[in-house]
């Protein structure tokens, strides 16, 4: 079974709809067992880091997360959760990753909204997976480039677009929102 | 590797009761199939985004469009607008539980800005379009609300800067003059407006042929550019449309 942790942030729902397209089952659950026991487990979300660091505290969730031993992939705002700080309404956030997240400039367009692709990927995540592929974002912060950085995208400035550190995978992009690309980014992390 | 974020093609399906239609000219209205059918098709030939527009958007319709909107989130994997009749922050949350990625606010948002800055505040500012109509009459772009039948007072550059300052995450610029004529985008007003804000504009009505396309991408900054009929009635593949484009430089997702 695969846990979609459930917060108060938008799009969760989508990422559950993709797992059924793709033949997983998957609950959307706060309760701590069962994202312990699961086999997965999915943060995802659009939202705003303060309100869903505060929701998380205020649940142990933040704790819980930390303690997770299997497989955890962290989907757009749930990437920059995983950070160490974020500048959106300064907020301290889970410490996995090594990494600040900042606001782009605002030398483009902001948000960062629309299909990219790489400068660099690397690692189980984008198996069959090339730099021309175009993945889907929608994002205002970003997180910088770190050790745990596996792939980067290019907007403004290089940004982290997807990281890694043991078991907790994050990407900034929405692999569900990015069609075949996506899918296979999905299954990439489902199966490993 | 050359990394770049990417023009968007936008199809828009206008929806009546469950169905999928087309106006000319936001007037005469014709029967174009089956919105989820559709949006398979257009999911599978390469759309980048997709827009749903209830454009009856009455108080019993409203149950009908969020099923509508499950089962359209269950059939695509890319991100998708519903708009139409959305008056309060509830109607947003309706639609967003039901699976949308954003919504879009027209004449509500005109006749109260606040609910701009409302739904931002409770859901992002990226879930949040603001779809403007606008018109060019006695020499000024004029915003126009209840599906183009009212003109405002409101300059369109103006209105748009609003919108963006109360927290839209895009703006839907949609010519009147053009809209169903195949004539072309309006590309002043779109590079006007396109210059003018820090968010991306989706530029909407007129495109006829690839070249319209291309057109607008080269003369404005807009982000993405949305069309009905032309794809509905396959007047235009949008492989085809993809393939144009990026043989003339204009990066596109393939």
């Amino acid at each position: 079974m695969i846990a979609i942790l459930k917060y108060n942030a938008g799009n969760i729902r989508s990422v559950r709809n993709a797992l059924t397209g793709i033949g997983y089952e998957s609950i959307i659950t706060d309760n701590k067992d069962e994202l312990t026991r699961a086999e997965k487990v999915i943060i995802p979300g659009v939202g705003e880091a303060r309100s869903a660091m505060n929701y998380l505290k205020e649940r142990g969730l933040d704790k819980l997360i930390l303690s997770l031993k299997q497989p955890v992939l962290g989907i757009c705002l749930g990437l920059q959760l995983m950070c160490r700080f974020s500048y959106e309404r300064d907020t301290f956030c889970l410490g996995i990753f090594d990494a600040i997240v900042n606001r782009f400039p605002p030398h483009d367009k902001v948000p960062h909204m629309g299909w990219n692709n790489f400068t660099m990927i690397r690692g189980d995540l984008f198996k069959g997976i090339k730099t021309e592929d175009d993945v889907y974002y929608v994002h205002s912060y970003y997180a910088e480039i770190s050790p745990a950085t596996v792939a980067i995208c290019d907007y403004i400035l290089p940004f982290s677009s997807a990281m890694q550190k043991d078991n907790f995978y994050a990407t900034q992009f929405h692999p569900e929102k990015s069609a075949d690309i996506g899918v296979r980014i999905l299954k990439n992390f489902l199966e490993l | 590797m050359q990394v770049m974020l990417k023009k968007r093609i936008i199809p828009c399906l206008d929806i009546k009761e469950g169905r999928t239609v087309k106006g000319i000219n936001f007037v005469d209205i014709r029967d174009a199939g089956d919105p989820v059918e559709l949006a398979i098709r257009y999911v599978e030939e390469g759309a980048d985004e997709l827009v749903f527009l209830d454009i009856t958007a009455t108080v019993e319709n409203r149950k009908t469009l969020a099923s509508l909107v499950e089962r359209i989130a269950i059939e695509i994997n890319i991100p998708f607008t519903v708009g139409g009749g959305i008056n309060t922050v509830e109607d947003v949350g309706v639609l967003i539980s039901a699976g949308a990625d954003k919504v879009s606010v027209n004449s509500s948002a005109v006749r109260s800005p606040g609910l701009i800055r409302k739904i931002a505040g409770e859901f992002g500012s990226q879930c949040v379009v603001v779809a403007i109509d606008t018109r060019f009459i006695n020499n000024e772009w004029i915003v126009y609300v209840d599906g183009g039948r009212t003109p405002t007072p409101l300059h369109t550059v103006t209105w748009a800067e609003t919108a963006e300052r109360m927290g839209a995450g895009e703006i839907l610029l949609t010519s009147m003059n053009t809209d169903g004529t195949k004539s072309g985008f309006s590309t002043g007003i779109t590079a006007d407006v396109s210059k003018r804000l820090n968010i991306p504009v989706i530029a909407s009505g007129g495109a006829g042929t690839p070249e319209h396309f291309r057109e607008v991408f080269l003369k404005t900054s807009c982000s993405a550019a949305l069309a009905a009929s032309i794809f509905h009635y396959k007047e235009i593949s949008i492989p085809e449309l993809k393939k144009y484009l990026s043989d003339n430089n204009i990066n596109v997702r393939r």
